[in-house]
């Protein structure tokens, strides 16, 4: 008996590595550019590191000692907070509203579902460059060369002409205004998904009982909505707070640091000053910071979910 | 009465159409813009405001194509995307295949290890990622940046291809196991061919995700003949004193492919949307 019960535990064995090796491929990249960078940037963040030297001095958390008094670093964190609010705010409700008219019967409805969506098909790089083009502040011979300068001068209004990205009072508002044009048909897309899961009888009940189009929109529309808008928001918040490939392609490296975010940061102390184990300690802050946002949102979620 | 209702409601379809057809412009415009701009020489970029250009010179996609190397940027973006989607597809449906159908110890806890790499922001995560590929003499190669890239998408897919596999029946699967198919055979002759609709949301949006890609071939490769597009543009952009018409040109040579792409697979695009939103 023994012997056969020995057998049966081989085969088991057998059978189970087999199995595995179905899933051995992706743990094993995973493993390798994932888990291992992921120890590697909280091991980094503790050490003072310039990226050759083969000496990396261990610093305890002097670099994030340093980071909070970094007046930079929280004013690029600020920065992204800037951006952010705009996007949950003018770009949300772009999306939003753009999604309640699609919802209903209306002609050309699939055009303005195509084209809506092809901002965000792009890359930040290409939607970068084309709008620093069109808001390029430079003349000759008189004419401004950025079609925005332009047209405004053309049509009376040249006390707006602008150095749009080099202002520092106008340059983060552009950016985060590119960012909304980039962005706002992922949502829009979203959003419509779900107004489309309504079911219709909601909508004749609320007729029935006679409530008016604001009425239908208030207690049967937004309570509806509620778990997809909040999935939005996550989404906007995560999105638009690591928002920082569109800020090199529109302004590059910048003037001072009027246009700095948290991963400009990061990236200019790794090849700026080539300070990794700071830039690491960059990383690991601001994730913890997005992690408890959007803890908090889902957190929120499960509330309104149990409501 | 009927008269005023059906006039209110003429204006508030005007209305909504305005509205919808200017942020529908202003989506196209800039595009055009480019399109117009990539079209014009040098000289008259600058003056000429002229909605439809007097001119047309088409010679700027060949200058940037042929010295602007953008044929060669043009060549690695496919090469990247190609590999990376093909090695995704394969490595992605295997495990997602394992994870629904296959028993072994540990399933559960590698499972969720996948899923939390999708929860976990982690910014900066560059960092230590080139640390890794300098340390790993794999940075400035392209199986290096291949495996990166099939790296960022393949939690998503993972759980993509797991969702699905378990909606499906398992009856075609038993009735290939009877027939003395082994489970490899089992999984390239049944399951992934009726894959087709999940690995159709994968390839789509991975290929959006490395055409797009900036960062990782920013840090990773420095030598002109490995850049794709993303960062042929940017050194483009940085090196010369800008040759607008040409930067345009480029630019049109990155947009076009993944816009027909886009146009060609957009139902798919919504579908994959609206089911990714539904497993989040």
């Amino acid at each position: 008996m023994p012997a056969i019960r020995k057998n049966n535990l081989l085969a088991k064995a057998i059978d189970n590595s087999v199995n595995f090796s179905f899933v051995l491929p992706a743990i094993a990249i995973f493993s390798i550019f994932y888990i291992y960078p992921f120890y590697d940037i909280f091991n980094l963040s503790l050490h003072e590191w310039n990226g050759i030297s083969s000496y990396r001095e261990f610093v305890g958390l002097a670099n994030f000692k340093e980071l909070m008094v970094d007046k930079i670093w929280w004013k690029s964190i600020w920065h992204a907070g800037f951006i952010t609010i705009i996007a949950l705010t003018f770009q949300n409700m772009l999306a939003f509203s753009l999604a309640l008219v699609c919802d209903r019967q209306i002609r050309l409805k699939k055009f303005y579902r195509t084209v809506f969506f092809i901002p965000p098909v792009l890359s930040e790089i290409v939607v970068g460059l084309i709008w620093q083009w069109i808001l390029y502040a430079g003349t000759q011979s008189g004419e401004h060369i950025g079609l925005l300068n332009y047209v405004l001068v053309k049509s009376g209004l040249p006390h707006l002409v602008n150095n749009w990205l080099s202002n520092p009072k106008t340059a983060l508002t552009c950016i985060a205004l590119v960012h909304c044009w980039k962005g706002f048909g992922w949502g829009f897309i979203i959003l419509l998904a779900g107004l489309q899961t309504i079911d219709s009888q909601l909508y004749e009940a609320a007729r029935v009982d006679g409530a008016g189009s604001w009425k239908t929109f208030r207690h049967v529309t937004l309570p509806m909505m509620m778990p997809v808008i909040l999935v939005v928001i996550i989404l906007t918040v995560l999105g638009s707070m690591q928002v920082f490939i569109l800020i090199i392609s529109m302004v590059g490296q910048g003037l001072g640091y009027h246009t700095e975010v948290p991963v400009t940061r990061i990236l200019s102390s790794m090849m700026g000053t080539g300070r990794y184990g700071y830039a690491c300690a960059m990383g690991v802050s601001f994730g913890a910071i997005l992690i408890t946002i959007s803890a908090a949102f889902k957190y929120l979620s499960n509330k309104t979910k149990q409501v | 009465m009927i008269n005023k209702y059906t006039i209110k409601k003429f204006f508030i379809s005007i209305i909504t159409h305005i509205f919808l057809m200017t942020v529908a412009m202003s989506c196209l415009f800039p595009l055009f813009w480019m399109l117009r701009c990539a079209l014009m020489t040098n000289e008259t970029v600058f003056v000429d405001k002229s909605i439809i250009p007097s001119q047309m010179n088409f010679g700027n996609f060949i200058t940037a194509w042929v010295e602007g190397g953008f044929g060669i940027y043009f060549l690695n973006s496919i090469i990247y995307t190609a590999s990376v989607v093909f090695g995704i597809v394969i490595i992605a449906s295997l495990a997602g295949y394992a994870f629904s159908r296959l028993r072994f110890p540990g399933k559960n806890l590698f499972f969720y290890m996948f899923i939390a790499a999708l929860m976990i922001p982690l910014p900066g995560s560059f960092v230590p990622l080139v640390v890794l590929m300098n340390k790993l003499g794999w940075a400035n190669t392209r199986y290096g940046y291949i495996l990166c890239m099939i790296n960022v998408g393949l939690s998503m897919s993972i759980l993509l291809f797991k969702t699905f596999f378990d909606k499906m029946s398992p009856d075609l699967e038993d009735a290939a196991r009877i027939d003395g198919c082994g489970r490899l055979g089992i999984w390239w002759h049944v399951a992934l061919p009726l894959a087709r609709p999940a690995i159709a949301v994968v390839v789509i949006f991975n290929s959006l995700n490395v055409w797009n890609e900036y960062i990782l071939a920013n840090l990773l490769l420095n030598d002109k003949s490995l850049m794709p597009l993303q960062r042929g543009l940017m050194v483009f952009q940085g090196s010369h004193s800008v040759d607008y018409p040409l930067l345009m040109s480029g630019l049109a040579i990155a947009v076009v492919p993944i816009v027909v792409v886009y146009l060609v697979m957009q139902k798919h695009i919504i579908k994959g949307l609206s089911s990714g939103i539904t497993v989040g």
